[in-house]
């Protein structure tokens, strides 16, 4: 299973997004994220899904998002064309000060940031590609997470 | 001029060239009602005795017509009757404009009473819905539900409105009806290259459905097909387009098509599929299915594309205009040595049902009702043995004469859609053709055909069973009737009496025909029952998930 990053303009009415995610529903596409957000123009909002599956059932979210009556454009985007953003915070548990510095040290190379230190835990944040966010959540894996969330994509073509 | 939402709503169904609608009243669309009313002699209101009598009468109104029925119904539980109505529309591509009433707009969200969220309902059985929340919005609402229904490919559309709505007023400018899109650009290179395929294919064969009604292309399919040599199967629910006697029909294709078209199908080296989507029950097996022959889709509907069958390649377009723009580039070929293997199949492989003069057997009872009704007769189904047998059976030999709920497999849709074909069509004679179970689901509708003189002739084939299921149960099940045998005591020739409708019933060709006749001069509502014997079968069968390989064709 691939991941494939959708991104939909749709008309900004009332139950629009219970519209489009139904449609994820009733047709059993597996949604990994989603989020919607307004555009500059009021009327229109974007819904940039992550989908998992494989190219043909990327290919019939295509077709089914652009058969919906709100949907203005459906576009697919890939991670390395398109400016792709994801925003990830992470809480771990620090028992140790050997711990601190091990998490300080994935935090540099991520390029991450340290939002705030306790005694016992360390809250972080990155925002980057999926992949990168994916990696570094990875990456800590083999501490002990507290608590963890992330926005999911959102996207913009690159030309 | 300054108007009511009520009022927007007449004037809008008006504007649009409805002369008929069919509903059931209530709280939230009392208003509406009251302008219906001032309006009687513009718009015919039928009052169904049930909600989802009044979507399948809207729905048989547009497939013997054409054009988009509509129902009207109250909030909360009018609404939810409409669903299977819908639902059935949608899996058919009908178009349809279901309206309905809601709570006024300071009521919605807090389980008012008959509050129901229809808009979160139906969405997934509708092609779009709306729930208008500003009169300033109503009329145009309503236009774009008009348009949607009929574009493209059709389907039904709900416009939910709240009461405060009909009440409160607002300018309205009569507009000009709105215009159905169909038209798509089609891609000339793909034609061309299609044609190329046609023109060098040795065994093509051309597989259409719906999507050729929906299209208005029968003419252009017909000359198409005589013009290639092309045989050609049908889906069920393209049954009529081409003429059954037509020597290039292969008849039905699919779980309970005839083998002949199976078998044409499976050593075929081109399947044309048009405005069609490969079903389950006509793919019953999608890798073997056609899989001797290059595959070209063509669909008004790009996600019909490669859904279900993968294609060699596809047009996407209006069936009409694809076949209009095919036939600059087609050849007549020669194709006597393909069409003479055909004509063998048909002679030694495909199944031929037995005579027997002392009891009604299926196919002869069809035959009988085919040739008494005549040609022009529209023939209404509802689900099971009997709709198979139908289909089979009866020669159809003009789209819009054939009307059978074929997606949703709906048990009841027949007496609302009859009355819905006849409403729409007075010129045509109407036949109804159920089981005993699905008689039993819609039979409250006999008082609406009743009150209005619709005069319909219901014939219930009555085996005291349900027959397609136990007919699996047969087969697959070791011939454990689990709940298919209906132990039911209904007289139906007094329960047709107690309606005010006429009753026969008829346990031999003779009496039927007796009985048949005199239903056809009668113009009144008629039941006829008849009696056929349980363990009759739908033969040929292609199982679930089966292939030719698979076909059962003998007890
Ligand atoms: C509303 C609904 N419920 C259940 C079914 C499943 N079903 C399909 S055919 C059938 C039997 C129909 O019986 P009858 O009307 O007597 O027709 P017959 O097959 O005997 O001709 C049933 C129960 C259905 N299609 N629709
Ligand atoms: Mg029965």
């Amino acid at each position: 299973m691939k991941k494939y990053i959708i991104s939909i303009l749709v008309q900004n009415n009332f139950g629009v997004l219970a519209r489009v995610s139904n449609l994820f529903a009733r047709r059993c596409y597996n949604i990994h994220s989603l989020t919607v957000s307004p555009t500059n123009d009021p009327t229109v909002s974007k819904i940039t899904v992550v989908v998992m599956g494989d190219d043909q059932i990327a290919e019939r979210v295509l077709k089914q998002v652009s058969k919906l009556e709100e949907t203005i454009e459906v576009m697919q985007m890939e991670e390395d064309e398109a400016l792709c953003k994801e925003l990830v915070l992470v809480k771990i548990l620090t028992p140790s000060s050997e711990t601190c510095s091990q998490v300080s040290k994935i935090v540099e190379d991520f390029h991450a940031k340290m939002l705030r230190v306790a005694t016992d835990y360390m809250t972080v944040e990155l925002t980057d590609v999926p992949s990168k966010v994916e990696s570094f959540v990875e990456e800590l894996n083999q501490f002990q997470i507290k608590d963890m969330c992330c926005t999911g994509v959102t996207a913009l073509e690159s030309k | 001029m300054r108007l009511t939402g009520a009022e927007i709503v007449t004037e809008v169904l008006m504007e649009q060239g409805v002369d008929t609608v069919f509903g059931y009243p209530g709280g939230t669309v009392i208003n509406i009602y009251d302008a219906l009313y001032a309006k009687r002699n513009e718009i015919k209101h039928i009052l169904t005795a049930h909600e989802q009598g009044a979507a399948h009468a809207a729905d048989g109104y547009a497939r013997a017509t054409g054009k988009t029925g509509v129902v009207i119904a109250t909030s909360g539980p009018g609404a939810t009757n409409l669903v299977t109505g819908i639902a059935t529309a949608y899996l058919d591509s009908i178009p349809m404009v279901a309206i309905t009433g809601n709570v006024a707009m300071d009521l919605i969200g807090s389980d008012s009473f008959q509050e129901v969220y229809i808009m979160g309902v139906t969405s997934p059985i509708t092609k779009h819905n709306f729930m208008v929340k500003d009169i300033a919005d109503l009329a145009d609402t309503l236009r774009e539900a008009f348009r949607i229904a009929s574009s493209g490919r059709p389907g039904p559309v709900l416009v939910d409105i709240p009461k405060n709505l009909t009440v409160d007023t607002y300018e309205f400018t009569k507009k000009e009806p709105v215009v159905s899109t169909r038209h798509l650009p089609v891609d000339e290179e793909k034609v061309k290259e299609l044609a190329r395929l046609l023109n060098e294919s040795k065994r093509p064969v051309l597989y259409f459905g719906g999507g050729v009604i929906a299209s208005e292309a029968s003419r252009e399919l017909r000359e198409f097909v005589s013009y290639c040599s092309l045989p050609a199967c049908h889906t069920l629910m393209a049954t009529g387009v081409l003429s059954s006697e037509d020597p290039l029909s292969l008849g039905m294709v699919g779980m309970h098509g005839r083998v002949s078209s199976a078998q044409a199908i499976q050593e075929a080296d081109l399947l044309i599929a048009l405005g069609t989507r490969f079903s389950d029950r006509v793919a019953t097996n999608k890798k073997k299915f056609a899989n001797n022959a290059t595959i070209v889709q063509i669909d008004i509907d790009d996600s019909e594309i490669d859904k279900n069958v993968k294609s060699s390649s596809s047009i996407v377009g209006d069936v009409k205009e694809v076949l209009s723009c095919l036939m600059k580039y087609v050849t007549k070929v020669d194709r006597t040595p393909w069409l003479d293997a055909i004509e063998k199949w048909r002679e030694e492989i495909d199944y031929h049902p037995q005579d027997d003069p002392t009891i009604i057997k299926p196919h002869r009872l069809i035959q009988t009702i085919s040739d008494m009704a005549g040609e022009d007769a529209i023939v209404v189904t509802d689900v099971g043995q009997h709709q198979m047998w139908t289909a089979q059976y009866y020669k159809r030999t003009e789209p819009r004469s054939f009307i059978t709920s074929g997606g949703l497999g709906t048990m009841g849709f027949s007496y609302g859609a009859a009355m819905g074909a006849k409403v729409g069509r007075p010129d045509r004679k109407v036949v109804q053709i159920t089981g005993d179970g699905c008689f039993h689901m819609n039979l409250n509708e006999m008082c609406t055909a009743v009150t209005y003189n619709i005069p319909i002739i219901t014939i219930v084939m009555n085996n005291n069973v349900l027959g397609m299921v136990r007919q699996w149960q047969d087969l697959f099940f070791d011939k454990r009737y689990a709940y298919t045998t209906l132990e039911r005591k209904t007289d139906y020739v007094k329960l047709a009496e107690a309606f005010g409708a006429t009753g026969y019933r008829a346990t031999t060709i003779e009496e039927f025909r007796a009985a048949f006749a005199q239903a056809l001069e009668k113009n009144a509502p008629c039941v006829i029952e008849c009696l056929i014997d349980r363990n009759e079968k739908v033969l040929p069968m292609i199982p679930a998930g089966g292939s030719l390989d698979d076909i059962i064709v003998g007890n």
